[in-house]
């Protein structure tokens, strides 16, 4: 699997009010709750992504909440994946259970810029940046995490097991 | 190699002689815990993985508590899918309105909850519960439909922080003090991935409540859980309110901590999350020239009864400041009853407060307080983020009911001794 697109860059300790506010979780329609990915600090990026586009961010990315529609709108705007220094515990774990990929890589989190084209390999781990020509070695999930996301997400898993 | 105290009560529930920071384990739940936001997405994963029965509706608690009374109709029809999933599963632990709380300060309360268990909940807050002794942290929907299936939850078992407390906190200190002061000195990843682990000859000193709080911003640090050793405080507060018997389990002498961090509690000041991050802490004392146009006293982290106290104690005989609005959510309806009783509620209103039922709302932004942009608040809630209680271009500042209660009086940030009269 891999995704290739147009990086839009965050900063440290991106929380969940910011990925999807509270004001709107009256619904659990993925959809709706979707139109409003990242509002209060980039009323841009919802009009702007494009199937396959990269987030880029720095610490403890999705700190916060454990509302997993944070991750669900994410992937529902059709982001390839998350790249980031760190991501917050429950965001990482909820990302996984829900099958959006995300990618631990504080050089490739510093080094890439806004607007730069990547490619990421979530086989390899291997990030890409095609606007610079660098490439980062992302670290790869444990075996229990790849058969969670190889098996379709959490509860894909147990039922198969 | 010894285990913290966190380690072991994993390894029971694991079914294990020990464990190790790192391994991945698959760990039995005593409970499963959603609310009226969590659940609905919860049900939708339980139901469409096929699953048709929880796995013991004893173990299942859900709570009704964000945005109830319901806010609008979409909220209602998630309280909905809620009491229909309750009412079909046969939950036993299911707490609407009449009966609800915020859910953290009503699961101990109820005795849900109690020393040496292992609780998941669909609520980042779900850390609070460390405070009994459990080990117990926050999940999300999918987890919590996972986990109401089986009953089990997969864990990758965390180092700990072991934080020594010594001294007590002077009077105007609270739990809230203690919190806000470590996470300004580790930051909101300081913690994370891992537990802290609060001990030392300070511990008996601090009140359920106060603990209650400090493991309730565990999560604020980026930790896993937060945890208190069991003492005479906790099993005087279990006794006759837990539901099972709680079970008491003691880090092991050699145990290994990442760090040790010493705090000296007498040296604890009341103190002040600026935004837009609870580490961005100063003490109260330096933000006298900092103007609030509301007060909101309540949450999972401040709506217990010691807390209504402090307000009370600050409040009563008084007035709050001319162009301030104090909102006061008591977090249960045992609370709310008390503070009925004993006057509080009167007192409250006639310093010019308002009472509310108990809710999540204003905390997270959902209602009951919204803020418009420019405002500013001073809230004994537990997040600052941008946006968090409204309009993006408002102020949020975390504080101690005390520091809250005293700001109300003044009109700005205030310190609780600045109000002694």
């Amino acid at each position: 699997m891999n995704t290739q697109g147009k990086v839009f860059k965050y900063p440290d300790n991106v929380d969940t009010d910011v990925i999807i506010p509270a004001r709107y979780l009256n619904t659990p329609d993925a959809a709706e709750l979707a139109l409003h990915c990242m509002e209060d600090i980039d009323t841009d990026f919802v009009k702007q992504v494009q199937p396959g586009d990269v987030m880029v961010a720095g610490w403890n990315f999705g700190c916060g909440s454990s509302r997993e529609h944070a991750p669900l709108v994410i992937k529902t705007c059709k982001t390839g994946c998350v790249i980031a220094k760190s991501f917050a515990r429950i965001f990482y774990r909820n990302a996984i259970n829900i099958g959006l990929p995300i990618l631990e890589c504080e050089q490739a989190a510093e080094e890439i810029a806004a607007g730069d084209q990547v490619k990421v390999d979530f086989d390899t781990g291997v990030i890409a940046d095609l606007t610079t020509g660098k490439t980062y070695q992302a670290r790869p999930f444990p075996p229990f995490i790849q058969n969670i996301i190889a098996k379709g997400g959490l509860l894909a898993s147990l039922k198969e097991d | 190699m010894g285990m913290t105290m966190t380690q072991k009560i994993l390894a029971a529930h694991a079914g294990l002689d020990s464990v190790e920071a790192g391994q991945l384990i698959s760990a039995k739940l005593d409970i499963v815990l959603g609310n009226d936001i969590t659940t609905p997405v919860a049900v939708n994963e339980f139901n469409k993985a096929g699953f048709t029965e929880v796995f013991d509706k004893d173990r299942v608690a859900i709570v009704l508590d964000h945005f109830v009374p319901n806010k609008d109709i979409k909220a209602a029809e998630q309280s909905k899918t809620c009491r229909d999933f309750a009412c079909t599963h046969c939950v036993s632990h299911f707490y609407d309105v009449g009966k609800m709380g915020i859910e953290h300060a009503l699961l101990p309360e109820q005795g849900v909850v109690t020393a040496g268990d292992c609780i998941i909940g669909a609520d980042s807050h779900t850390c609070t519960y460390g405070a009994l002794g459990a080990f117990s942290t926050g999940v999300g929907s999918t987890d919590m439909a996972a986990g109401m299936a089986t009953g089990t939850a997969w864990f990758k078992v965390p180092s700990a922080i072991r934080f020594n407390l010594t001294g007590k906190l002077s009077a105007d200190c609270s739990g809230k003090d203690v919190i806000l002061t470590i996470i300004g000195m580790i930051g909101v990843d300081g913690a994370l991935y891992k537990s802290m682990e609060f001990v030392g000859k300070g511990v008996h000193t601090l009140s359920m409540d106060d603990r209650l709080c400090i493991c309730n911003m565990a999560i604020e640090a980026g930790a896993k859980n937060g945890i208190f050793p069991v003492d005479d405080v906790t099993l005087a507060y279990l006794d006759g309110r837990s539901e099972r018997m709680p079970v008491v389990y003691e880090a092991d002498a050699d145990a290994l901590y990442e760090q040790q961090i010493d705090i000296d509690l007498s040296q604890i000041v009341p103190t002040v999350s600026c935004p837009h991050l609870p580490e961005n802490t100063r003490p109260a004392a330096e933000l006298g020239g900092v103007k609030i146009d509301q007060v909101v006293i309540g949450s999972c982290t401040n709506g217990r009864m010691e807390d209504m106290e402090i307000a009370y104690q600050t409040l009563r005989g008084k007035k709050i400041a001319d162009g301030v609005r104090c909102i006061i959510i008591p977090a249960t309806m045992k609370i709310y009853k008390e503070c009925v009783e004993k006057g509080y509620v009167s007192a409250f209103i006639d310093a010019g407060a308002v009472v509310s039922t108990p809710t999540c709302g204003p905390c997270l932004g959902g209602y009951m307080g919204i803020l418009a942009a420019g405002e500013v608040c001073i809230a004994t809630t537990n997040r600052n983020f941008v946006g968090r209680m409204g309009h993006v271009d408002s102020k949020v500042y975390l504080a101690s009911p005390a520091t809250a209660a005293a700001s109300a009086l003044t009109g700005y940030i205030t310190a609780p001794q600045e109000v002694q009269s």
